[in-house]
């Protein structure tokens, strides 16, 4: 489903990222860690082609679309309708003026979604979220909910494949565990790729099956999840789970 | 209570803009018929605003001149505001040469004092009400550009924003559904905020013989003919300069409201 090759980010002489092999699977949850400037994120847009001003070179399928080279028209067939990203923030991922249920009537719309109605109903209910918070403006719900909101977008769109930039990190514990808990059913139940960044090892060691450790733009460890995280083999992923609580 | 003041502001706009289209059934007297006999009669009972140095009746010629007044408002403010808007918003998303060209044009337009590029304008074409119009919305336009431009530009880096080019819409439909609502709130003030100016701006090139000429009623031109009076004779002034000033008022409590029902984050609860 996701398949990079010797990804290079640089943005003029630097380097953000390099990712010489990076593959997730229908099903399978791959996690990249790493803290704060490591690359992570730059990594995740860029295999959307999302980050601007930057030089991509390498080479990302998604779905068989080779993406730094396919025209941005048959990018945005693949964005939102087969991929979907989660973002950091989740309430400022949804325009404030707009209330949800617009904004879910709309992203359906635009990629031919039939039956819009059951479709959003039964996306809502499987992030348990009310449909009544389709009347609800963003800034009327909390950040679960909006967190929750975007995954059910995602499923209600069809997507295949969700990219999630730390999907928890803004959202307290109890709520962070919800979250994670939809998202592990999914991958179950619906045969979800994953591809998850985040520096919460915690979370990595819940819903992970591989994990990329990056630090200064390159991949330094990786490999199954339950080994690197029992056996680190590189110094910086042991001491990013030394600094666990 | 920000409500109420827009719902007021909404009803004095109203209550103007009725005054002004029922002026025929509403006005005591001819609006342009002089009475010499009796120019400059202080506010009384025959004639509550008193009358002007042609013996006119002044609440008859305020009645009538909202009807001018308002037209020039509404015109310029739509005409500018929507040219200024498009274009500042797509220079600020679209950003690149694009955004060089619109903002280069725009700066150009702002080189000039925008009462002498108006005055050139109005030099070059027929006065009437119409060349006042297109006058002021000529140099009224850029100001509303460089405005939706900075925050249109600020807008197209929100997460909103990614996250829409992340479910694949294509930029047209960004543009019109996040960027440009999220943008006319501080447009819509400066638009609240220019309505008086207008009008001033009117009356300047009317009384340069630019504009709306004699007999037509229209507040600035009142204003203008009758200043050197305003020791004398104050009511031929005040009541057209109130009639300014209450129609400036009444549009900033509008764009006040305007403002809280365009973003939701604002509703009183």
């Amino acid at each position: 489903m996701i398949e990079v090759r010797d990804l290079l980010v640089r943005y003029g002489e630097r380097t953000v990222a390099r990712v010489p092999e990076l593959d997730v699977r229908a099903g399978e949850c791959v996690a990249i860690v790493g803290e704060s400037g490591s690359g992570k994120t730059t990594t995740l847009l860029s295999l959307l082609r999302l980050t601007e001003g930057a030089h991509v070179s390498g080479t990302v399928r998604l779905f068989g679309v080779d993406v730094l080279r396919a025209p941005e028209r048959r990018l945005r067939e693949l964005r939102g309708a087969r991929v979907a990203l989660v973002m950091q923030s989740p309430q400022a991922a949804l325009s404030p003026t707009t209330r949800l249920g617009v904004l879910m009537r709309r992203a359906l719309r635009l990629h031919g979604v039939a039956n819009a109605s059951a479709v959003t109903e039964e996306a809502l209910r499987g992030v348990m979220l009310d449909p009544a918070i389709l009347r609800r403006y963003p800034h009327e719900i909390s950040g679960g909910q909006a967190q929750r909101f975007a995954i059910a977008l995602a499923v209600a769109l069809g997507a295949e494949a969700i990219l999630a930039d730390e999907p928890t990190s803004a959202l307290d514990v109890t709520v962070q565990a919800e979250v994670v808990g939809v998202l592990r059913r999914l991958r179950e139940e619906r045969g979800l790729a994953l591809l998850l960044v985040s520096h919460d090892l915690a979370l990595v060691s819940t819903i992970a099956d591989r994990v990329l450790v990056m630090k200064d733009g390159e991949v330094v460890e990786a490999g199954p999840a339950a080994e690197v995280l029992a056996r680190p083999s590189h110094p910086y992923t042991r001491e990013l789970l030394e600094a666990l609580p | 209570m920000r409500d109420r003041l827009g719902l007021f502001g909404a009803a004095l706009i109203t209550v103007i803009v009725l005054a002004a289209v029922l002026a025929p059934w509403l006005a005591p007297y001819p609006a342009d018929a002089p009475d010499p006999a009796n120019n400059l009669l202080p506010p009384g009972a025959e004639h509550w605003f008193g009358t002007d140095y042609a013996g006119r009746d002044v609440l008859t010629r305020v009645l009538y001149g909202g009807r001018t007044s308002l037209v020039i408002v509404v015109a310029v403010l739509t005409v500018s505001a929507t040219a200024g808007v498009i274009l500042g918003v797509v220079a600020g998303y679209a950003g690149g040469w694009l955004r060089d060209v619109i903002m280069r044009v725009t700066d150009v337009f702002l080189a000039f004092p925008a009462l002498l590029l108006s005055l050139a304008l109005a030099v070059v074409l027929q006065p009437s009400v119409t060349t006042v119009i297109v006058a002021i919305a000529v140099t009224w336009w850029p100001w509303y550009a460089r405005l939706a431009a900075s925050v249109a530009a600020s807008i197209a880096t929100r997460p909103y924003v990614d996250a829409a080019r992340c479910l694949g819409v294509p930029a047209p439909l960004i543009v019109v559904r996040h960027v440009l609502p999220n943008s006319l709130t501080p447009v819509l003030v400066q638009v609240s905020l220019d309505a008086g100016g207008v009008i001033l701006t009117a009356a300047a090139l009317s009384y340069l013989g630019l504009g709306a000429q004699e007999p037509t009623a229209e507040w600035g031109l009142m204003v203008q003919q009758s200043q050197s009076l305003f020791t004398t004779n104050w009511w031929v002034v005040t009541f057209p300069g109130l009639a300014i000033m209450l129609t400036a008022f009444a549009f900033n409590l509008l764009g006040e409201g305007l403002r809280d029902a365009l973003d939701p984050r604002r509703v009183v609860k």
